[in-house]
């Protein structure tokens, strides 16, 4: 019974995972004045989309990543999620839906550094109130990372660390899944193996997942694919 | 130029991070302040011991004294004279002129040696006056304002004098204390004829008591000057934890420049040199902000010292502080040391740093495995010399090393035993937040150790002294209600009044307890023998240590003698043994009591038996037992009938007023000293706090980023350092006990001759705690506030590809 209800609410959350950007437009200032990094954003996302987000450096790629992620706020617009704009909700809220419903994958991966490797999978997940340890064993598996879960963050290779923060992400079963530049700081063939496994995590669980990548390489693995220059979508 | 533009490059480092610099300089300055403060304290109290011990007991120059504690007779100086030996006779003693009591030293100005100066006659109109009737009292200024008019005696007033005592010529001392013939030593004149009769020979009851490097005085007052080093010692290195953090952050966070400099062209020798001479540039201001600091605490601070000095060992230390070359010298040197000192371990590093090195800043703070192991293995070294010392070793210095060793034992233990009681809570806890908490707590705890260490330091430190200072006091308050156990208590102004006082009281009080004293040398120490009475109030009240059962019999048929505590165990006396009083009496210690604040050894013996070998004892002093709803009229009788002024009339409740206060003034020093080190060590954990919230950003982004928000941040930050803090203060509660036991037991023995009971004070520790834990709030106000305050964007940049 306990069971059905879990899926019930996972089926419910991933349902409700359509993602609608409208007219998102974000400013920083700057020595030289204010710099417009997203000049109206509109994006529409359907839940379990795997949808690729290139563009150069500077582009404006993160800092959409972050306004989808509710790390950030935007100057003006709407980002609805779940028919509810999260752009509107206080801190605490944006603290909530953070906890609840995304995962992040950082290119610069910031796994905990106080905790070690089997205590940072699970760090998300329990906080998001979704522990499941038969899951997280089963991640740890594909992963490879078996052998590191007594590790620190500083003891562990950068493919390990991305491996890791992989796992952090997917053992939450966030609705939404983002990732920014996972792959920069490997090589070609590690950075390969690790987009696969995204890919078929995601697909497992039914995640919708926005990845941040420049390389044109790794975004024609994805479903779809949307350009950003100059702060617009092409 | 290229000096000019690394060193530009270098202190821009300081420029971004005011703070850092303000807890650098302050830090330095305030670790200077207390060591040279203290250091001005003890100087000048050991300035005036000297003048004193200079002008009143020419200690420059050998004596003779008795060596059967009687007094010498004047025909001993007669035939030394005669036999051509240069000596000079002087006779001292206690005289009341009205309320105000005075050493009078009693001089031959014709014979006195010249180098000891001790009064200057230069012209022969003042020598006539000195030595002829009425005579001359040569006094200080202030002594001169309170005898005036209370003597027929002419008064002439030198600067070079200390407060308390009096020059006369000797005849007119002998006839003031009525003392005819008696001397109480001879000065012997450094240059002598050769081939003059032995002095062995010509008085041969007398002894040579050779000159004295270190006085009396200054002997009795060590314990409390080196008590007050070890705290401003304490304060010092407590001061300087917060300058070895501050540098220590400062270098790695200033590696990535370090490596640019050397990659275009700057020599290592040369970046060194300029990182030194910034070091020292900082050292000298912040030392000469130190030094003027320091001036005012020793200015505010030398009042109480004085006071304590007086009331403890009635040394006269004047209450102003003058301007000494020699701290500012010694104040600039402690602070460039103390910077070096706190440097060393940065600057080395830097020599080591091979060029191509990580420009990253490492973990601050974070220190090795195999460093953690070494820090315990010498803590329980420490720990081990300190059980060792207290068991094996004697005296004063080994009491002070039991301290050291175990207070910087315990501080080298703490992050280990703080880190194994985080470590147990994390593996306890299950939610992800909390597990998260302890983790970060343990990770934080390399960083904030040098802290916590100080934080330890300084709360063991006042639970400590605080222990000590009130199970003093209640034990002295307990011991007063014994010992003064008269109500009234009298003066006679001269021994006539004396004669007509007792015959007066004879009809009007239960029982008139004389207070009669001499002074003697026994057993090669100078101190007092009290005469008592045979009455109900000594059988009653007289505090006791041990005694034989019929302790007060004995007294009273002059066969037994009471000794007081310190006497007891200086000399490691037991019940029976035999005391040389005077060349005809011996007697056998039948009880030791207790004898809070003197110093000196002490024997009570029967009153008859007193006065029977000492014909000139003073009877000018008495208790006078009355039942108290008689005290105030008996008082006002007794002025009126004998015109004595209020100050010859106190009753018991007014003494033991003016002994609490005395006692009480006596600790304010070492209330203010724990303050001060308290203060130091809330600086040193603020000065750690705000440093690492300039590195806590990767830590705490992560966490921020699933689902925490920033107030629930702060709050955490605020409940780790609460935690810290909690858990130090424990521990420090076990080491102040300790400490507290160390001085009770050990070093009060060593130093004054009294071993006090341990009290516990539960609710002092509750208020220490909570300004302990305000001073904790204080420390994480800003940092806190920084964090609270932080905007995303921040957090954001620790995401960023490039940050």
């Amino acid at each position: 019974m306990v069971a059905e209800s879990y899926i019930c609410v996972i089926v419910l959350i991933l349902a409700a995972m359509v993602i609608a950007l409208r007219n998102l437009r974000k400013s920083y200032g700057t020595a030289e004045g204010r710099l417009e990094v997203l000049r109206g954003i509109n994006l529409d996302l359907s839940a379990g989309d795997r949808i690729a987000l290139t563009g150069e450096s500077g582009s404006g790629k993160s800092t959409l990543l972050h306004l989808v992620a509710g790390l950030d706020r935007p100057d003006s617009g709407e980002i609805v999620i779940g028919g509810r704009d999260i752009s509107k909700l206080n801190e605490r809220e944006r603290a909530a839906y953070r906890r609840t419903e995304v995962g992040v994958v950082f290119q610069q991966f910031n796994l905990v550094p106080s905790l070690d490797v089997a205590a940072n999978i699970a760090f998300h997940a329990k906080l998001a109130g979704r522990h499941d340890t038969e899951w997280e064993n089963e991640l740890v598996e594909r992963l490879g990372i078996g052998a590191l879960l007594t590790r620190f963050p500083e003891q562990l290779s950068t493919g390990q660390q991305q491996r890791v923060a992989i796992g952090r992400t997917l053992a939450a079963r966030p609705g939404l899944m983002l990732a920014d530049e996972p792959t920069g700081n490997l090589d070609e063939a590690n950075g390969d193996a690790v987009l696969e496994l995204m890919l078929s995590l995601s697909k497992g669980t039914g995640s919708t997942l926005l990845l941040v990548t420049h390389s044109q390489r790794l975004a024609d693995r994805l479903d779809r694919q949307v350009h950003l220059r100059s702060g617009k979508l092409e | 130029m290229t000096t000019w533009i690394a060193a530009t490059a270098l202190l821009s480092h300081w420029r971004r991070r005011p703070l850092q610099l303000g807890a650098l300089l302050l830090g330095l300055a305030l670790a200077t302040a207390l060591w040279s403060g203290v250091q001005a304290i003890n100087a000048e109290a050991r300035a005036s011991y000297a003048r004193a011990a200079a002008v009143l007991d020419q200690n420059g120059l050998a004596h003779l004294v008795s060596s059967n504690g009687r007094p010498i007779s004047q025909s001993a100086f007669v035939r030394l004279r005669r036999a051509g030996w240069k000596v000079s006779p002087v006779l001292e003693g206690e005289y009341r002129f009205g309320a105000t009591r005075l050493r009078v030293i009693g001089i031959d100005p014709l014979t006195m040696p010249a180098e000891t100066q001790t009064v200057d006659l230069g012209n022969a109109e003042d020598l006539l006056s000195f030595i002829t009737p009425p005579g001359t009292l040569v006094v200080s200024p202030e002594t001169a304002e309170k005898i005036r008019g209370q003597t027929g005696l002419a008064l002439r007033v030198s600067d070079r004098m200390l407060n308390g005592a009096a020059f006369i010529d000797i005849g007119m001392a002998q006839r003031l204390l009525r003392r005819d013939g008696e001397l109480s030593r001879i000065v012997i004149a450094e240059n002598q004829r050769p081939g003059l009769e032995p002095l062995g020979k010509l008085v041969p009851t007398l002894s040579v008591r050779e000159p004295n490097a270190q006085t009396d005085v200054e002997h009795l007052t060590e314990s409390l000057h080196l008590n007050l080093t070890a705290f401003g010692f304490l304060a010092f290195a407590v001061g300087l934890l917060i300058v070895y953090s501050t540098i220590g952050l400062a270098f790695e966070q200033r590696r990535p420049t370090f490596r640019t400099l050397r990659c275009l062209g700057v020599s290592l020798r040369g970046l060194a040199v300029l990182l030194l001479t910034e070091l020292v540039l900082f050292a000298v201001a912040a030392g000469a902000v130190g030094v003027a600091i320091g001036y005012l605490v020793a200015s505010l601070l030398l009042p109480g010292v004085a006071a304590t000095i007086e009331g403890l060992y009635g040394a006269s230390v004047p209450g102003t502080l003058s301007l000494r070359p020699e701290w500012w010298v010694s104040g600039f040197a402690i602070a460039v040391a103390g910077t070096l000192v706190s440097s060393a371990q940065s600057l080395l590093r830097l020599m080591r740093m091979p060029l191509l090195a990580a420009a990253q800043p490492q973990a601050w703070g974070r220190s090795s495995e195999k460093g953690r192991r070494f820090q315990v293995l010498a803590a329980a070294a420490l720990l081990a010399l300190s059980g060792a010392l207290l068991l094996w070793a004697d005296g004063l210095q080994a009491g002070f090393g039991v301290l050291g060793c175990l207070l910087l034992g315990a501080a080298l233990l703490l992050p280990a035993v703080l880190s194994g009681f985080l470590t147990l809570m994390q593996r306890t806890s299950s939610h992800a937040l909390v597990t998260w908490f302890w983790a970060d707590a343990r990770q934080q705890l390399p960083g904030l150790s040098l802290a916590l260490m100080a934080l330890l330091l300084a709360l063991a430190a006042n639970v400590g002294v605080g222990t000590m200072v009130s199970s003093f006091r209640l034990t002295f308050v307990g011991w007063l209600d014994q010992r003064l156990a008269a109500e009234l208590y009298v003066a006679a102004r001269n021994e006539g009044e004396a004669d007509r006082l007792r015959a007066w009281l004879a009809t009007k009080v239960e029982s008139v307890l004389p207070i009669s004293s001499v002074d003697a040398e026994i057993r090669g120490q100078s101190m007092q023998i009290f005469g008592v009475v045979d009455d109900p109030t000594y059988r009653k009240h007289w505090p006791l240590i041990v005694g034989m059962p019929d302790v007060w019999d004995q007294v009273a048929s002059g066969k037994g003698v009471l000794v007081n505590e310190q006497f007891w165990r200086r000399e490691r006396l037991r019940i029976g043994d035999k005391l040389d009083l005077a060349s005809d009496w011996k007697a056998a210690v039948v009880g030791v009591y207790s004898d809070y604040g003197n110093p000196k050894g002490q024997v009570i013996a029967g009153i008859n038996a007193l006065t029977s070998r000492y014909r000139h004892v003073s009877r000018l002093r008495y208790g006078l037992r009355v039942p108290p709803d008689q005290v105030a009229d008996l008082r006002s009788n007794l002025s009126d009938e004998f015109g004595l002024p209020p100050e010859n009339i106190l009753d018991q409740a007014a003494l033991k007023e003016q002994s609490r206060r005395i006692f009480d003034r006596t600790f304010l020093v070492t209330g203010a000293l724990n303050i001060f080190t308290l203060g130091v060590a809330a600086l040193a954990m603020f000065s750690s706090l705000l440093t690492l919230s300039e590195m806590r950003l990767p830590q705490l982004a992560p966490v921020w980023a699933t689902g925490v928000t920033r107030r629930e941040l702060a709050l955490l930050e605020l409940l780790r350092t609460l935690v810290l803090w909690l858990a130090t203060f424990i521990a420090a509660l076990p080491l102040g006990l300790a400490l507290a036991w160390v001085l009770l037991a050990v070093v009060n023995v060593e130093a004054f001759g009294w071993r006090l009971p341990m009290y516990i004070f539960p609710y002092e520790w509750i208020r220490l705690g909570l300004v302990a834990l305000a001073a904790a709030v204080v420390s994480v106000f800003i940092p806190l506030r920084r964090l609270a305050g932080l905007a995303p964007a921040e957090l954001l940049k620790v995401f960023a590809d490039e940050r």
